[in-house]
């Protein structure tokens, strides 16, 4: 059939994990260090699913499935927080929720 | 070979669209590139071989997600203020330590990745039957962990998004 | 009659407990503080007469008193050792030290530590008996440590005046010293021998230790270390002047006749360890000779009366060493003895003058005391005369004149040290007689006050007595003791003269000196104030003043680094280490703290800093 190698599907899933790790870092509005986090999971699941298809079996998209469960949980939470955040604060700067420091 | 070259265009149009998106200074146009990304890894996902988890990828990240985050930038209503601020926060050297920090990950991971070298093909397609089997088979704990956990979710929602009382003020 | 021998040291020290522990009045004092040593001294005279005229068979008496103590091995004995050495020392040290407490009866009476001081001086002559007689070196060490309590609580005696207190600490310090060394030396000996008996050690040495062995040479030094502190010898003679602020009938006792006599002693009683260690022998012969020396040229600058009578201690007792180290062991008893008398009474006659002047010390103040205390001159004349050596007469010319014939002729003695003798014999005349002269000759500078009573009186003549008929009993004194030190004078090495040309130009260089004290301090006395003033003998005039440097040497080697050490320690270094671990923990704390900035974004990029740190180890290893 086809004869990707299984390094490229890896190398891409780190590739848009290293991406998404560099606009968490990077941004300082709270919505797009989420968005950042998505991008992570993406790549990740990328790589999860290459491994799975390299093997033949389902467990690779299985997991992509559940992470997929995951990342839907997470991101409804967090908006959910930022939105609370937001009506407070009237800021969506990330570092104006440093209060726990020291 | 078609698989091949698809899968590298697609590849590079991942990249590409999430190297934009995450460098723009309006929410709105960074989601759109995000869901431009998804996409583009929803066809990779097809030349690799798993047809379901590109529907998935369609349907629920790029159709669910992403338009969730729409809906709270679209609530938020932040205006034109938010791009020079972004601007500022996204001075030169804001990117130095993420990027060094990036590309050295980068380089790890590929390196491992790398060297050595087995030569090993995604080269077979799972059914969208094989994943019902084995999601109702050997992970089926894991099916019912992650409704347990979609259920945590709503719950922490509800709560969270509750009509603002005065005692919270 | 030999039983009554533990009575001797008994009791003085009964004496002393009993006026330690009740408030009497002055008169009782006096009565049981001196009656308690006349009794010791006549019953030591009795058991002296017993002895030498039924001589017990081996030559010694041993009284043993009880068993001290049994431990692994080390058991001494309370017990007493009569033999002619010890004999010699009891009776004089018993007997000087009656005349010096009838003396005191007087000088003290009026102070209002009268019953204390009766206390100490019994302690002290208690203490010194039991040292003289003791049967093992542990019990010599028991005696020797209470002499040197005596002599630090007598020293700062007037306690109200802090430089006593300190005169009487550097006593003490500089002899704990020596007695250090000579702690270590009994370690050593019981280690090595497993006695301290003195006796069985004498056997044992001889038969375990060749001569010149480690052992020995070890032991030996040792114990030279102990006898060089307590008879104030080079180096550690610094005490000696210092001590002079004590009154004075505990100088003329103390630090004239009895303790600083120990060493000498101890040496002599140890005679046999140091035939087998020649070394240290010659050790003891240099440091007397070097000690004799270096405290004439000091007597000879002094202007305090009683220091001038110190540093001649210190240079009399060099003499004494001398005669042990060349071999000459009789001879160093002898001028014991002869010391004891006239040294003794040099002291009670300045302590009559410094009364007299009304505290008087300076002997350039004095003058012409000649007509207003006849008895006090003759007898000081007496004294002076037989510590320079007057020829025929007085009882030092005989003894000092056979260390100097025993400096040459002796088994280890030589040229050199004859012509150093010789060279002290013309120092200690010229300092006696300039001491005479300033004091008791010329005009008078200061007014007569008091003139001292029969109390003060008799003691004096008697010792004068003594100073002069002491001398003849050099040759029954010889044979008597040849026994337990033996030594034939004359015989021991080829000598190129003899004894009579010895005395001859002993006597010789004593006119010399006699001659030039008469120039310089009683006919011009211009003549030795513009030496004093020239230059470079000024410079050599302080230097000899203050004892050639070495108090200013001793501060700058040992007081100094103990007292910086003090204050180093005072702001406790030790804790400071424990605090400054704490410490350390809490600017650990401060910075780690820095890293909690409470910001996101840096600690998702701490977070994947550690990733890369991970995977980096997994990718090296």
């Amino acid at each position: 059939m086809t004869a990707i190698p299984m390094a490229d599907g890896l190398i891409l899933g780190g590739i848009l994990f290293a991406l998404g790790l560099a606009g968490l870092l990077l941004r300082r509005n709270l919505l797009l260090i989420l968005v950042s986090i998505e991008i992570m999971l993406n790549g990740a699941g990328v790589a999860f699913v290459a491994a799975g298809s390299r093997w033949g079996q389902a467990d690779g998209q299985v997991m992509f499935l559940f992470t997929l469960a995951a990342a839907a949980a997470e991101v409804a939470v967090g908006l959910a927080l930022l939105l609370t955040h937001f009506h407070r604060r009237q800021t969506l700067d990330a570092d104006s929720i440093s209060e726990m420091r020291g | 070979m078609t698989m091949e070259v698809a899968f590298f265009v697609s590849g590079s149009v991942a990249v590409i669209a999430t190297i934009l998106a995450i460098t723009r200074l309006v929410a709105v146009h960074a989601l759109l590139y995000l869901i431009v990304s998804l996409l583009a890894v929803a066809v990779v996902f097809y030349t690799m071989g798993a047809p379901l988890v590109a529907a998935l990828e369609v349907i629920i990240y790029a159709g669910a997600i992403v338009v969730l985050f729409l809906f709270v930038v679209m609530m938020m209503n932040l205006g034109v203020r938010t791009q020079e601020i972004e601007s500022k926060w996204l001075a030169g050297r804001a990117w130095i330590g993420p990027g060094i920090l990036s590309a050295l990950l980068l380089v790890e991971v590929i390196y491992l990745i790398v060297r050595a070298p087995v030569y090993a093909t995604m080269s077979s397609i799972s059914t969208p039957k094989q994943i019902g089997l084995a999601l109702y088979g050997p992970y089926l704990l894991g099916v019912e962990l992650a409704s347990m956990l979609l259920l945590a979710a709503l719950v922490g929602v509800c709560h969270l998004g509750r009509k603002r009382s005065e005692a919270r003020q | 009659m030999l039983r009554l021998l533990w009575l001797v040291p008994a009791i003085p020290l009964a004496s002393a407990l009993t006026l330690a522990l009740l408030r009497l009045s002055q008169r009782t004092v006096a009565w049981i503080g001196t009656c308690s040593i006349a009794a010791s001294s006549l019953i030591s005279l009795l058991v002296s007469i017993s002895f030498v005229n039924a001589p017990p068979i081996s030559g010694a008496y041993t009284q043993v008193l009880w068993r001290w103590f049994n431990v692994d091995g080390l058991r001494p004995e309370i017990a007493l050792y009569l033999d002619p050495l010890s004999l010699v020392m009891m009776v004089v040290v018993a007997f000087v030290s009656f005349l010096i407490h009838l003396y005191s009866t007087e000088f003290m009476s009026g102070d209002d530590g009268y019953g204390r001081f009766f206390a100490y001086m019994n302690l002290f002559v208690g203490s010194m008996l039991t040292l003289v007689l003791a049967d093992n070196l542990l019990l010599l060490y028991l005696g020797w440590e209470g002499v040197g309590l005596c002599s630090y609580l007598l020293i700062g005696f007037w306690y109200r005046d802090p430089a006593n207190g300190r005169a009487g600490r550097k006593a003490f310090i500089v002899t704990r010293t020596g007695d250090t060394a000579m702690v270590i030396g009994l370690f050593l000996l019981f280690h090595d021998l497993g006695t301290l008996n003195i006796q069985d050690l004498m056997h044992r040495a001889a038969q375990y230790w060749p001569i010149g062995s480690t052992g020995a040479l070890a032991a030996a030094f040792l114990l030279l270390g102990g006898a060089v502190g307590k008879s104030a010898q080079l180096p550690l003679q610094t005490w000696l002047p210092d001590a002079m602020a004590g009154p004075t009938p505990v100088s003329a006792l103390i630090h004239a006749a009895t303790m600083v006599t120990a060493g000498v002693y101890l040496i002599a009683r140890t005679h046999i360890l140091y035939s087998l260690a020649p070394q240290a022998q010659f050790a003891v012969a240099v440091i007397g000779a070097a000690t004799l020396l270096m405290a004439g040229f000091s007597a000879l600058t002094q202007h305090d009366l009683k220091r001038v009578l110190a540093y001649s201690t210190i240079s009399q007792i060099g003499y004494m060493f001398l005669a042990l180290g060349v071999g000459a062991w009789p001879a160093a008893i002898f001028h014991f003895m002869t010391h004891a008398f006239f040294k003794a009474l040099l002291f009670l006659g300045a302590g009559i003058v410094i009364e007299s002047l009304d505290g008087e010390h300076d002997i350039f103040r004095m003058g012409g005391l000649r007509q207003k205390l006849p008895v006090p001159f003759w007898t000081f004349l007496i004294a002076g005369c037989s510590l320079a050596g007057l020829p025929l007469i007085t009882a030092g010319a005989f003894s000092k004149g056979w260390i100097v014939w025993g400096a040459y002729s002796a088994a280890n003695g030589s040229a050199g040290l004859w012509a150093v003798a010789l060279a002290g014999v013309f120092l200690t005349a010229l300092y006696t007689f300039r001491m005479i002269f300033l004091v008791f000759f010329g005009q008078q500078n200061s007014q007569v006050t008091r003139k001292p009573g029969q109390a003060m009186m008799i003691p004096c003549v008697i010792l004068a007595f003594l100073s002069i008929a002491g001398g003849y009993i050099r040759t029954p004194f010889a044979s008597y003791l040849s026994a337990v030190l033996p030594w034939n004078p004359g015989i021991t090495r080829r000598a190129s003269f003899g004894e009579m040309f010895s005395e001859g130009i002993v006597a010789l260089v004593f006119f010399l000196g006699l001659c030039l004290a008469y120039v310089f301090f009683l006919r011009r006395r211009d003549y030795s104030s513009a030496l004093a003033s020239s230059p470079a003998s000024s410079v050599l005039h302080r230097f000899w003043f203050s004892d050639w440097g070495m108090d200013w040497l001793y501060h700058r080697l040992f007081v100094r680094p103990v007292v910086w050490m003090a204050k180093v320690g005072k702001g406790d270094p030790i804790d400071g280490f424990y605090t400054g671990v704490g410490r350390l923990n809490e600017i650990v704390w401060r910075g780690l703290s820095l890293s909690q900035s409470g910001r996101l974004r840096w600690y998702a990029a701490v977070i994947a800093a550690g990733a890369i740190v991970l995977i980096g180890v997994v990718i090296f290893s």
